[in-house]
């Protein structure tokens, strides 16, 4: 039975662009139609443009009871207006959703949470905000304080917890909703990762009880894991939707033909300044057979090009790989050498078997004299090594951020028999 | 089990939206119950602070129109009971009007994060300004009895003219509120408007000054003059200047504003968060 049919489903938004400055006040408006009323031709430097944006178009699609449904995608291809929809925080432009069921939806972990309010307080005013009766949460506020591991501080103002506690009590108290049909978005991405394994046992244990889920995750493992649907979204439409593993396979193959490159022909549309201006930036993974993505496996080159436009200086390259969060994993540099003018490339080698799976970008630096940084490409490239694991049944998310396989061996020293 | 349907689409409103108000009247409640204990944490005073603001708000008028301006009290009337009397039903009126008009975003994070009635969230602004005020009567009850003044028949009226300032509150407020979502100037026309909304309306003055003069008739239409001289006239008695017509204007002006504010906000409610 469909308890979700979504039918030609668009959201449209509105983007004014202000020629000039200032933002889209009252004072504009006002003056705006006094304008437009008494005819007068519109100042040229002075108007509103206003662009059109579809944050989801045409989506068609229909979810049955039971399914789990993973939906996956860049940051910005809709998923989360496709989420806002379905839990009614915003309607669509054009087209029409039909759900059967209650439904809780989960868009950020510890909603209306008050800072002054202690846990205890905090846990009947969340409870309440996801749709919860007073006497549910009462009924279940043992467990709650028990699934967050909170007892101690039940009675202390939640602006006093640490992260992880806040997350988890957040996550305890949405936990134990008990809703027909339930709408997570990328509340995985905080905690610890016991915690983390927590919640995606909890969760299974809601769509083993015939639940329908809606989970919205960067994290295709888990995606993986936990669902058997997957919807794939691409700049507001619904590219693929099917079983897991095929529409997963199929994204990451897309995933890695797109931006891995970026080249400016000219100079002057060229990021840099008057020293140095960057030409391209390249990550060429060498793929093994068989495989259309980077995972742990893929050796990638990193190529980098850039004009230089001083006579005669010392010039080196520094490359920095970044984690999504902003942490430096590595930094290598070329020699220092003298170069004269025109253009000049550099290529890095990142071996197979290194980087563990994650989102990572790549900044590259020129430098002068080896201690002046000339200019900084900051994420000239962003990509994403996705996992892979031969003879593994565990598929939690692998710690570090490198997988290197460095010889590790174990051998039997001595047999012996212990039993008897 | 009967299974429930919700239909999703572009400006269609929620069939079962007053009943989803009710389903939703404990969020209401607690929604409350945190703006008022969140209210006076870390705060050494606590609550007699809803008592100390009225109390200094009065002696000061009492200086100022008083004692300087020498303006006139009803004859037989106190001065300051008279001013604590207006001054404690727009206290009210300006409260709510202005915590009900910056309701929707300063709930910015539930706005955008879950549903339910965005009625809820002005509602529970009303809720607690009327607690304040229920505190703040309780200061005019000291004064009453200080300057022994005991109520007559006229007090069975009270409640008429509360609910009349939290309807007007309400009214004006949930107006404000759809435009403070998409115009963040309404913080500041607020602040202002409360302010000439004092002087406009008798508090440190009776309607008996004004009631000779050519525009009488246009200063009725405030709908707070009709409110606070009734309640005026409902505590202190019939010795307080009250005209039953301007209480007519009041009801008609409320009637017919809260009904388009109400049409308004459910014509916007479901698109907040686009503009938030």
């Amino acid at each position: 039975m469909s308890v979700i049919a979504a039918e030609n489903i668009s959201k449209r938004y509105i983007i004014d662009h202000k020629r000039g400055k200032g933002t889209n006040t009252l004072r504009d408006v006002v003056t705006e139609s006094f304008r437009n009323w008494f005819g007068r031709k519109q100042d040229p430097d002075q108007t509103l443009e206003r662009e059109e944006f579809w944050a989801l178009r045409d989506v068609n699609f229909s979810i049955n009871q039971g399914d789990r449904v993973g939906i996956v995608g860049h940051n910005g291809a809709g998923k989360s207006t496709l989420l806002k929809i379905l839990s009614k925080i915003t309607e669509p432009t054009t087209g029409s959703v039909r759900i059967q069921g209650r439904v809780a939806s989960l868009l950020e972990v510890g909603t209306g949470f008050h800072p002054e309010l202690t846990g205890r307080e905090n846990i009947y005013l969340n409870g309440s905000i996801l749709g919860m009766k007073r006497e549910e949460i009462r009924k279940a506020f043992d467990e709650i304080v028990d699934f967050g591991g909170i007892e101690k501080f039940l009675d202390t103002p939640v602006k006093r917890y640490s992260s992880g506690m806040y997350v988890r009590l957040g996550f305890a108290i949405a936990a134990h909703l008990d809703p027909e049909i339930m709408i997570i978005d990328e509340v995985l991405a905080v905690g610890d990762a016991e915690f983390q394994k927590k919640c995606l046992g909890k969760m299974r244990d809601v769509s083993a009880s015939g639940r329908t889920i809606l989970f919205v995750s960067h994290n295709l493992t888990a995606v993986q894991a936990l669902c058997n649907k997957t919807f794939y979204f691409e700049k507001g439409r619904l590219m693929e939707q099917g079983e897991t593993n095929h529409v997963i396979a199929s994204y990451l193959s897309r995933v890695s033909k797109t931006k891995l490159i970026r080249t400016w022909e000219t100079p002057e549309e060229a990021p840099g300044n008057d020293q140095v201006r960057i030409r391209r930036v390249e990550l060429i993974p060498e793929y093994p057979d068989k495989t259309t993505h980077i995972d742990v496996r893929t050796p990638m080159r990193v190529r980098f090009e850039f004009w230089n436009m001083m006579d005669r200086a010392n010039l080196n390259l520094s490359l920095h790989l970044n984690s999504l969060t902003g942490e430096c994993i590595f930094n290598v540099g070329t020699q220092s050498k003298p170069y004269s003018k025109g253009l000049i490339a550099g290529e890095c080698y990142i071996p197979g078997y290194f980087l563990n799976d994650g989102s990572y970008s790549i900044s590259v630096m020129v430098v002068k004299d080896t201690v002046t940084p000339l200019f900084n490409l900051e994420e000239g490239i962003t990509f994403e090594v996705e996992d892979y694991r031969e003879g593994v049944a565990w598929y939690g998310k692998w710690p570090g951020y490198v997988r290197p396989q460095f010889p590790f061996d174990m051998k039997m020293v001595e047999e012996e028999a212990f039993a008897k | 089990m009967k299974t429930h349907e919700v239909v999703i689409q572009s400006g269609r409103s929620e069939r079962h939206y007053w009943s989803d108000l009710w389903r939703n009247r404990e969020l209401l409640l607690i929604l409350s119950m945190r703006d008022i204990s969140v209210r006076y944490k870390q705060t050494a005073l606590g609550v007699s602070w809803s008592l100390i603001r009225p109390l200094t708000t009065m002696l000061i008028m009492v200086f100022v129109f008083s004692k300087v301006a020498k303006l006139p009290a009803d004859p037989g009337i106190p001065y300051p009971l008279m001013v604590l009397s207006g001054l404690t039903i727009w206290t009210f009126f300006s409260n709510a009007f202005t915590q009900v008009s910056a309701s929707i975003t300063t709930n910015a994070n539930l706005v955008t994060k879950v549903y339910f009635p965005r009625l809820i969230m002005p509602m529970s602004s009303v809720m607690v300004s009327f607690l304040d005020f229920l505190i703040s009567l309780s200061l005019f009850v000291i004064f009453a009895i200080w300057y022994q003044v005991s109520p007559d028949w006229h007090l069975l009226f009270l409640p008429v003219f509360i609910l009349l300032a939290l309807l007007a509150s309400f009214a004006f407020g949930l107006f404000f509120a759809v435009l403070n979502v998409r115009f963040r100037d309404v913080g500041q026309l607020i602040p202002f408007l409360v302010q000439v909304g004092f002087y406009a309306c008798p508090i440190a003055y009776s309607s008996r000054l004004v009631s000779g003069e050519s525009w009488y008739t246009l200063y009725m239409l405030n709908p707070l003059v009709g409110i606070i001289d009734g309640f005026r006239w409902a505590l202190l008695g019939g010795k307080a200047y009250f005209n039953p017509q301007s209480v007519l204007a009041s009801v008609l002006i409320i009637g017919l504003c809260l009904s388009l504010a109400l049409y308004f906000f459910r014509k916007r409610e479901n698109t907040f968060v686009d503009d938030i």
